[in-house]
């Protein structure tokens, strides 16, 4: 076994055995903080694929943010964790027998006897100043620059929609809302007032201490 | 060398516990959609092995999509999740039959 299979095994067993643990932990909180270890893992078992510039984008993505909104959803809800995991046991082999039938065909499909090394051949091996990122950018940039802008779009319509479902409305004797028409059809002459009045002569001030000096 | 059955199988294998995950957390909506992300990783890794395998970058670009949708809809559904919790206290997938579909 060579140092770079010794390598992918074992981020692959840590991956599978989080996967596991996530979908079998009681907590919610668990089960997250199980999840950002797969996602690590898995970003290193594509690393050993040469998709460098991917592994690091599922590590800033997913574990620096998808992962961080799910702790703080999972953490503010206040969730009854014992009724959550009611039905676990029943439904255990049912799903594991699923998820087995599930594998096995996909590992008829997938494995070794058509995906082998000897049937696929070997990769080309990038020389160490090949840049992963530029490979992926000037394509990015040109041929799907259509659809990197509609992700953009995409990805606004996620924000509106994500701030427009949660947004609440409360009281206004609880809070103050700005009215935006109000504000900006606002004049100077509403809020400003000239008034008259007689010019006040302030005396000068003696303060006592001074008075002690001299 | 890492064969290419290698990947898919550990693809494979991510697929098959997050498909579990999903049979055994029905009640909990929060696990369900962890366990979606786990699913949509799955995918993620066969497409960036195939992209290796066959030298051509369009699989790691389709990946970056295929991430940017679901961040997307993480954020959505947690804020339909927090929504669902404000107006019913419960996140129990039992509780939430007024459909009754």
């Amino acid at each position: 076994m060579t140092f770079e299979q010794f390598i992918f095994y074992l981020l692959a067993a840590i991956a599978a055995v989080s996967g596991l643990m996530m979908i079998t932990v009681k907590n919610p909180v668990k089960a997250a903080l199980w999840l950002v270890l797969a996602f690590i893992s898995t970003a290193g078992v594509w690393i050993t694929a040469q998709a460098e510039f991917l592994g690091l984008v599922l590590i800033l993505v997913y574990v620096g943010a998808v992962m961080v909104l799910f702790l703080f959803v999972v953490m503010m809800l206040d969730i009854n964790m014992a009724v959550l995991k009611e039905g676990f046991t029943k439904y255990l082999p049912l799903g594991a027998m699923a998820a087995l039938a599930i594998f096995a065909l996909m590992y008829m499909v997938l494995g070794p006897e058509h995906f082998g090394l000897d049937v696929t051949g070997t990769p080309d091996v990038k020389a160490a100043d090949f840049s992963n990122t530029e490979a992926i950018a000037v394509p990015l940039y040109t041929v799907h620059v259509y659809a990197f802008v509609l992700a953009a779009v995409l990805l606004l319509v996620g924000i509106v929609a994500a701030i427009a479902l949660t947004l609440r409305r409360r009281p206004t004797t609880e809070v103050l809302y700005q009215n935006i028409d109000k504000q900006v059809k606002t004049l100077a002459a509403d809020r400003f007032r000239m008034v008259k009045m007689d010019a006040v002569k302030e005396q000068p001030i003696v303060e006592a201490g001074e008075e002690d000096k001299k | 060398m890492i064969a290419l059955s290698d990947y898919l199988i550990f693809g494979a294998v991510l697929f098959m516990i997050s498909m579990a995950g999903i049979f055994l957390n029905r009640k909990n909506v929060i696990v369900l959609l962890m366990a979606i992300e786990l699913l949509l990783l799955a995918v993620n890794t066969n497409l960036v092995a195939f992209s290796h395998y066959l030298n051509d970058v369009t699989g790691q670009i389709f990946v970056f999509f295929i991430m940017t949708v679901a961040a997307a809809e993480a954020a959505i559904g947690l804020a339909i999740i927090v929504l669902v919790f404000r107006n019913r206290k419960s996140i129990n997938v039992d509780d939430l039959g007024s459909l009754k579909g």
